[in-house]
């Protein structure tokens, strides 16, 4: 639904050069909520900008719904009626809300409406319907200085919606907000992704949001994205960074084994879906008649699937637990194993 | 002077005054509007960006806005006698005040509409809008409360003027004031005459606070005059108090 290809964006200020994006080719597939999550100064919100092209790349460029909105006229500053009438498509929601304070709830909304040139009759009965979508039915004639955060972005969900747009641009949407409003504002763009089938493109700089929403994430640094695809495979993927940052499981294993203990072999084992089910740390030390010891753990939900991360301790080296780390692998589970010197895994 | 004598010189002046206030009020207003808009629409990274207008533009507005008044409106006589066939009266001091005017009232839209938070541009553009609506949508309506208090400001500014183009020829309460008050002693007269100065500006401020105000559904819009108010004043209502009244 969104593809970049090569997007570059270089700043020139006289004798300095910054490459806010450097070659970000990111695939955003129809209905999916894709989430770009990074520090800041990673270049996410260039990137957002430049897929409606607020920014216009340096080089590289931007499909979104089949149309390589690169190829339209314009500039910066000014665009194009092609890309104008393509950015009708796009609806996007901002960290600050951007409501206009001299306009009615309701008449912000209308907002895009009146640039598609929609009727008086039809504006007001489609900003009713939207504003009844995000829960905001009674507030129709309120200004937006008396909304709280919440309120203020649920009506700025539901002027990026009234353009009927496939794709919705969400830049930082709930980081101005506290975590409850936050869960609930997440909650409603959960939904409309699956109620209007609309593809979600996000950025933030919170994991929790890739969590709790993300179909997929894409993980950027100094311009560059340095890991993306679907949740569910990089959770899979024992060196996933990404999967990595959304189960902190601390330095709990990273303890040195004193010498009375011998030496020992820290196992990291992730588990999906239907995995937890079944008793496997008890299986394993009945079988094999080996003391576990369970460093840490924990369990998510995760892109609607539950998910489990358990950081174990056992006895021997690695070469005297291959059969029982065998055993692990042939019950479903991903089994990685810790270089103990670092906690990483070898 | 008996006060029927004043009343009698007062009332006509009164009205020459507001007349070239008028005049120079609307013209500074249909021609600093636009102007002001373009200073931030042409100026680097505007919407229309063109640093040749902006530059022009700029230097022109610099330029009425240090000239003395007093000096420009005796630069001005020919244009004057050009658009309003004379140099006396307060319909040829019109012509000077408005000039003078548009620029001062320029550069206050020019700051009213940069404050309109660049978020809103960003959103609008989002939405496929095109320059002229982000202007007619956007700028305008949110910069409206700020435009009309830089108009208040422009109006009294213009009142002031007016006394001094009433030194040279242009009627008005101005030209009382001096030929009566001042060069034929009348002290009472002239007091009384800048009594009615305090009461035509103080209404002019007070009407200009309201319509910023009530325009105004920010919520933070404090008038220069709140200060003396404040007293008076009911406590500010909180967020709370917003929400549960609506």
């Amino acid at each position: 639904m969104i593809t970049t290809k090569g997007l570059t964006k270089v700043y020139r200020s006289q004798d300095r050069e910054v490459r806010a994006l450097d070659d970000v080719d990111l695939h955003v597939r129809q209905g999916e909520v894709f989430g770009v999550v990074g520090t800041s100064g990673a270049g996410k919100s260039t990137l957002i900008r430049c897929v409606n092209l607020l920014e216009r790349p340096t080089s590289g460029t931007v499909t979104v719904d089949g149309v390589d909105l690169t190829a339209l006229s314009g500039s910066e500053q000014r665009a194009g009626r092609d890309l104008r009438a393509a950015r009708q498509r796009i609806g996007m929601v901002f960290q600050h809300f951007n409501l206009l304070s001299s306009r009615t709830v309701q008449q912000n909304v209308e907002l895009p409406l009146e640039i598609t040139g929609l009727d008086r009759r039809e504006r007001r009965r489609r900003a009713a319907e939207l504003l009844d979508l995000v829960g905001l039915g009674d507030k129709a004639r309120s200004y937006p200085a008396q909304l709280s955060g919440g309120q203020k972005q649920r009506v700025g969900i539901a002027r990026a919606l009234a353009g009927d747009p496939k794709v919705l641009l969400s830049d930082e949407a709930t980081s101005a907000l506290d975590p409850e409003t936050t869960r609930s504002i997440l909650k409603l763009l959960r939904e409309l992704n699956q109620q209007l089938g609309l593809t979600i493109l996000l950025i933030t700089h919170e994991m929790d949001v890739i969590k709790s929403v993300c179909d997929s994430a894409a993980l950027m640094r100094g311009g560059r994205v340095v890991e993306s695809g679907q949740l569910t495979d990089l959770l899979a993927d024992g060196h996933s960074r990404i999967a990595r940052d959304l189960f902190p499981l601390g330095d709990l294993g990273a303890r040195t084994a004193t010498p009375e203990e011998g030496e020992r072999t820290v196992l990291e084992i992730t588990f999906q879906g239907d995995a937890p089910a079944q008793p496997f740390v008890s299986q394993l030390a009945r079988t094999y008649q080996i003391d576990i010891n369970i460093l840490g753990a924990a369990v998510e939900t995760i892109a609607g699937r539950l998910v489990g991360r358990m950081r174990v301790e056992l006895p021997g080296s690695h070469t005297d637990n291959v059969v029982p780390i065998g055993y692990l692998r042939q019950q479903g589970l991903q089994v990685d194993v810790l270089d103990p010197s670092n906690g990483a895994a070898a | 002077m008996t006060w029927d004598q004043m009343q009698e010189l007062m009332w006509p002046a009164t009205w020459e005054t507001l007349g070239m206030v008028g005049i120079a009020g609307l013209a500074s207003l249909a021609i600093g509007l636009p102007v002001g808009l373009l200073l931030v629409l042409t100026d680097k990274d505007g919407l229309l960006q063109n640093l040749a207008v902006s530059r022009v533009l700029g230097a022109v507005v610099n330029l009425g806005r240090s000239i003395p008044f007093v000096i420009l409106m005796v630069a001005l006589l020919p244009v004057t006698r050009a658009v309003a066939g004379t140099t006396l009266g307060w319909q040829a001091a019109s012509v000077p005040l408005a000039i003078g005017a548009i620029p001062f009232y320029a550069r206050l839209v020019e700051t009213s509409v940069r404050e309109v938070d660049g978020g809103l541009v960003e959103a609008l553009k989002s939405m496929g809008a095109s320059t002229g609506t982000i202007v007619r949508k956007t700028l305008l309506p949110e910069a409206l409360p700020s435009l009309v208090a830089s108009a208040t400001t422009t109006v009294i500014a213009l009142i002031g003027y007016s006394a001094m183009a009433g030194t040279v020829g242009g009627g008005g309460l101005g030209n009382l004031a001096i030929t009566y008050g001042y060069l034929r002693f009348e002290t009472a007269f002239m007091w009384v005459i800048v009594a009615e100065l305090v009461v035509i500006v103080t209404a002019i401020q007070l009407l200009g606070d309201f319509a910023a105000r009530r325009l105004s559904h920010r919520g933070d819009y404090r008038s220069p005059l709140s200060f003396f108010r404040s007293a008076a004043a009911k406590p500010k209502d909180t967020e709370e108090d917003l929400l549960s009244s609506h």
